[in-house]
């Protein structure tokens, strides 16, 4: 089968991408990269070439099957630390004492995110992380409330562990997440004086959405949820009885002494919770437009089993819309998409990974720290002419021949990167704070300047025909989901033809 | 997705950017620009906002100098009588800000005291969020109140931008939607960077379509951007003075340009406020003075309105590290040749604070948005304000 598929699908190579196949045939080298693209960060030619020839199903059942509960990547030393709650300033510390702790977790943050592109950029299962920064930009938490960046990576775990596991069961652990009590106000939610900010957006954004509930089942919920609060010693979730309201509540027509768990059931329970979790998923991995029909059908799936994730990423990774031709190419890339898609891609190893999440935030993506709790838009969101010449810029410097004199960072834009986790930002050259952050820039620069392409070997990897632009062709086709915007010379150098396919508009699709 | 003129567009930029000298061929032969803008919304004045971005401290930057209760409030940070500038018996100016004076004698200083919100948000990231897409305090709004505002009333086409966000990472009012938003830092730099855009192509779904208007849009700014327009005007050698310098650049180019924002950070004051605000009005003032000074040799004095904005101002009570904490309504300046210069509002009760410290409001945001949608461009504003604010008479005809 595979041999006789695979010389039809060369010959409709450059112009033809996103030829939808029929159910039982194999996955052609278009379709292997379509579904390599979507469910990790970009495919490699190698990454391709495992999977082409596979069924769809195989396929589907290879990748979930690779997916892992943990990280490969050891945390940075302070991420075991358990008393980090207790060694906040107190109530009497001076400023300088606030300042320093604060500008310590900030420091925390950025290797946290250093740590995570690590993870994303090593991982054997790309498509676990993909899951994880899904749920993160669904179950949104931000350092930016939160502070500690201690609670940042224990959440960060806490979602990679059911990233394709029970959806239920990520509900619930969410729920109990300490960075999520201080994100969205548990802490401050008292019998008699209830907080209603987690209620309201577990049940808007977290399970039914927007519409599906009212008022009134948002102000019972937030009595259920009275008492979720945090160990202050440990900063480890602790169910505060005095100040939990043990009344009787009623959500969504069912009434009783509810308490949070058996509201997060009572949502789950909700036939609406599943087709909201698997329109977003379309969104995620299909197309923008999710097709009513179909988010019925594969909800239904969902729902039957259990909330079962990786039965919803089956049968969403196995359909016919998954594949067809008007799906191909309709997403833009997110900032880490670009970003770790691309060394990935060029198999570029940097020797510090900071920069990189740094450089994704300064293209509208910091990591552990989304905008609100509506978290990153994303596709035409991603998309102004700030972040689209940051994209470029970037790109344009990954494929600059060698130089290592160009700056991205500091530039002269230096007002545009701000260092993630700091976005109120004194300005003033004699500012202490404004030196920091131009040294912050330099280093930054140092690390961007830290990889290196070679263009040799890269090439080398195309088996392609002997005519003379083979090597070109082939490289479009791994590069782009569509065909490329701008009239490519073919003919040009290596380090020429990369750096012109990936500054195309097409090199922002997948 | 993409309309055919979009085609012809790119055509000419093809052409253009070879040929420099056909780079303004859309009907505004006239030097200035102004000619081509539909009767219903006068976009040939520029609205220039001003950012305060931390949260400026109202209560320091127009003094209640004659109230007890400011002095017991502040008992390190408040600004000594002798020192403030007076504007009538009751309140006066930080002394930083005294080059605005003689633009108050000329009445072309407007003072809105305590604009605010009810419900109002401590959270800087909320709180501006509120600001930016003139939301109800817990309504969240996707797209900023001018991206409503040009959907609702677009600017001419020939326009090099709807409005040009001035050295920060987001659009803020802008965000959102599918205005023509320029963000750059310096004009030299961007008309550099913007030889990476590649507006080509034929767009056969949505999101490759919003890639390529992008790429169009950054084009057609640079070709209708100048970044050498020859000012006398001296401009302060500060960030904040350099982002007035390409402010003015901006506003320079003849195709025309709706909105400017520029953005002075720093005003978040938890700690050892005094000397940090006081250089920051300082920049202000200064930055504000060489504005009028390059929108007057642009002859544009009289057509532009100068905005402050923040996501709140700071509690009345001083903190015990000399500094104030987040606060809710503020102070607000409105410049320009047309403005009607004087007080408007009222300078909130410190008598009366909340249960948390802080002052009511006098003035919604939402009002000063609407003055600026209905008196200033011609756009009716419930549409776009999701209701009904009543303008204020700050503004001449």
């Amino acid at each position: 089968m595979r041999f006789l598929v695979a010389p039809f699908l060369l010959a409709a190579v450059c112009t033809a991408h996103a030829v939808a196949l029929p159910v039982t045939t194999a996955l052609g080298y278009d379709d292997a990269r379509h579904l390599l693209t979507r469910t990790g960060f970009a495919a490699t030619q190698a990454e391709i070439e495992r999977y082409a020839g596979l069924t769809r199903e195989q396929a589907v059942k290879k990748l979930l099957a690779e997916s892992t509960r943990t990280a490969l990547t050891p945390p940075p030393s302070w991420a075991a630390d358990s008393d980090v709650f207790a060694q906040r300033p107190g109530v009497g510390a001076s400023e300088m004492e606030r300042k320093r702790f604060q500008q310590e977790e900030t420091r925390k943050g950025l290797e946290l995110r250093g740590w995570w592109v690590t993870e994303m950029l090593s991982t054997p299962s790309p498509l676990t992380e993909r899951m994880t920064l899904f749920w993160h930009n669904h179950f949104v938490s931000s350092q930016q409330k939160v502070k500690l960046a201690e609670l940042m990576y224990r959440q960060n775990v806490t979602l990679r562990a059911n990233a394709l596991g029970d959806f239920g069961e990520l509900l619930h652990a969410v729920a109990r997440d300490p960075a999520m009590v201080v994100y969205l106000d548990s802490v401050q939610n008292r019998k008699g004086t209830p907080n209603e900010n987690f209620a309201r957006e577990v049940m808007e954004l977290f399970t039914l959405g927007e519409g599906q509930y009212s008022e009134q089942d948002i102000k019972e919920a937030a009595r259920a949820f009275t008492g979720w609060s945090i160990d202050r010693s440990t900063g480890e979730f602790t169910f505060r009885r005095l100040i939990h309201d043990d009344g009787v509540k009623t959500v969504l027509g069912r009434s009783g002494k509810l308490d949070g768990d058996q509201v997060l059931d009572i949502l789950l329970a909700e036939r609406q919770t599943g087709e909201f979790i698997t329109r977003k998923l379309w969104r995620e991995f299909v197309s923008p437009n999710p097709d009513d029909a179909e988010v019925k059908r594969i909800a239904e799936r969902f729902r039957e089993s259990r909330y079962d994730i990786k039965s919803a990423l089956y049968a969403l990774l196995t359909s016919d819309a998954f594949y067809a031709a008007e799906n191909r190419a309709t997403l833009i890339k997110s900032p880490i998409d670009l970003v770790v898609g691309t060394l990935r891609q060029f198999d570029m190893r940097p020797s510090a990974t900071i920069p990189f999440a740094v450089a994704a935030a300064a293209m509208g993506q910091n990591l552990f720290a989304p905008p609100n709790v509506r978290g990153w838009r994303g596709q035409d969101a991603w998309i102004n002419s700030t972040t689209l010449l940051a994209r470029k810029q970037f790109l344009d410097r990954m494929f600059r021949a060698g130089d290592g004199g160009s700056q991205t960072f500091l530039a002269t834009d230096t007002s545009m990167v701000q260092p993630p986790g700091r976005s109120i930002m004194p300005a003033g050259a004699q500012d202490p704070d404004a030196i920091r952050q131009i040294q912050f820039r330099r280093a930054m620069d140092r690390g961007l300047n830290s990889v290196h392409f070679d263009r040799t070997a890269w090439f080398e990897q195309f088996s392609s025909p002997a005519n003379s632009d083979g090597h070109a062709r082939a490289a479009i086709r791994l590069l782009l989901a569509t065909a490329p915007q701008n009239s490519l010379d073919l003919q040009e150098e290596p380090l020429g033809l990369v750096r012109s396919i990936v500054l195309d508009a097409a090199y922002q699709l997948k | 997705m993409t309309p055919k003129p979009t085609m012809d567009r790119r055509g000419f930029l093809k052409i253009s950017a070879s040929t420099p000298l056909l780079a303004f061929p859309f009907g505004f032969a006239t030097p200035v620009a102004h000619a081509a803008v539909p009767a219903a919304a006068d976009y040939d004045k520029v609205l220039v906002l001003i950012e305060l971005k931390g949260g400026n401290d109202g209560l320091n930057t127009l003094v209640p100098f004659t109230d007890p209760a400011y002095y017991v409030l502040r008992p390190k940070l408040a600004v000594s009588r002798d020192r403030v500038i007076a504007l009538t018996d009751s309140v006066g100016l930080h002394p930083s800000l005294e080059p605005l004076f003689p633009l108050w004698k000329e009445r072309e200083l407007a003072v809105l005291q305590g604009v605010g919100y009810p419900e109002p948000n401590l959270s800087h990231f909320r709180s501006i969020e509120i600001w930016d897409t003139a939301s109800k305090s817990a309504e969240y709004m996707q797209e900023g109140w001018l991206t409503r505002t040009f959907a609702a009333a677009p600017t001419p086409a020939s326009f090099a931008a709807d409005g040009v966000i001035i050295g920060s990472p987001d659009l803020g009012p802008l965000a959102g939607g599918g205005t023509r938003t320029i963000a750059l830092s310096n004009t030299q730099q961007f008309l550099r960077q913007s030889r990476l855009a590649t507006p080509e192509g034929e767009p056969h779904n949505k999101a490759l379509a919003h890639i390529l208007k992008v790429e169009a849009d950054i084009m057609q700014a640079a070709l209708r951007l100048s970044a050498d327009y020859p000012f006398r005007t001296e401009f302060p050698q500060t960030a904040f003075g350099n982002a007035i310098r390409t402010a003015s650049q901006v506003i320079a180019n003849r195709a025309g340009v709706a909105v400017v924002r520029v953005t002075l950070s720093g005003f978040d004051t938890h700690n050892a406020q005094y000397a940090t605000q006081a250089r920051l009005l300082s920049d202000l003032a200064d930055g504000i003075v060489a504005l009028k000074g390059a929108l007057v040799e642009l002859e544009r004095w009289h057509r532009s309105l100068v905005l402050t904005y923040a996501e709140f101002g700071r509690r009345p009570k001083e903190n015990l590290s000399n500094g104030t904490d987040h606060g809710t309504s503020s102070v607000h300046f409105a410049l320009g040749g047309r403005v009607a210069g004087g007080l408007y509002g009222e300078q909130p009760s410190l008598d009366r604070l909340s249960g948390d410290g802080n002052t009511s409001y006098a003035i919604d945001f939402r009002s000063v948005y609407a003055t600026v949608l209905e008196r200033w461009w011609g756009v009716p504003s419930s549409g776009v304000l999701n209701g009904r604010y009543t303008a204020l008479p700050m503004l001449r005809s």
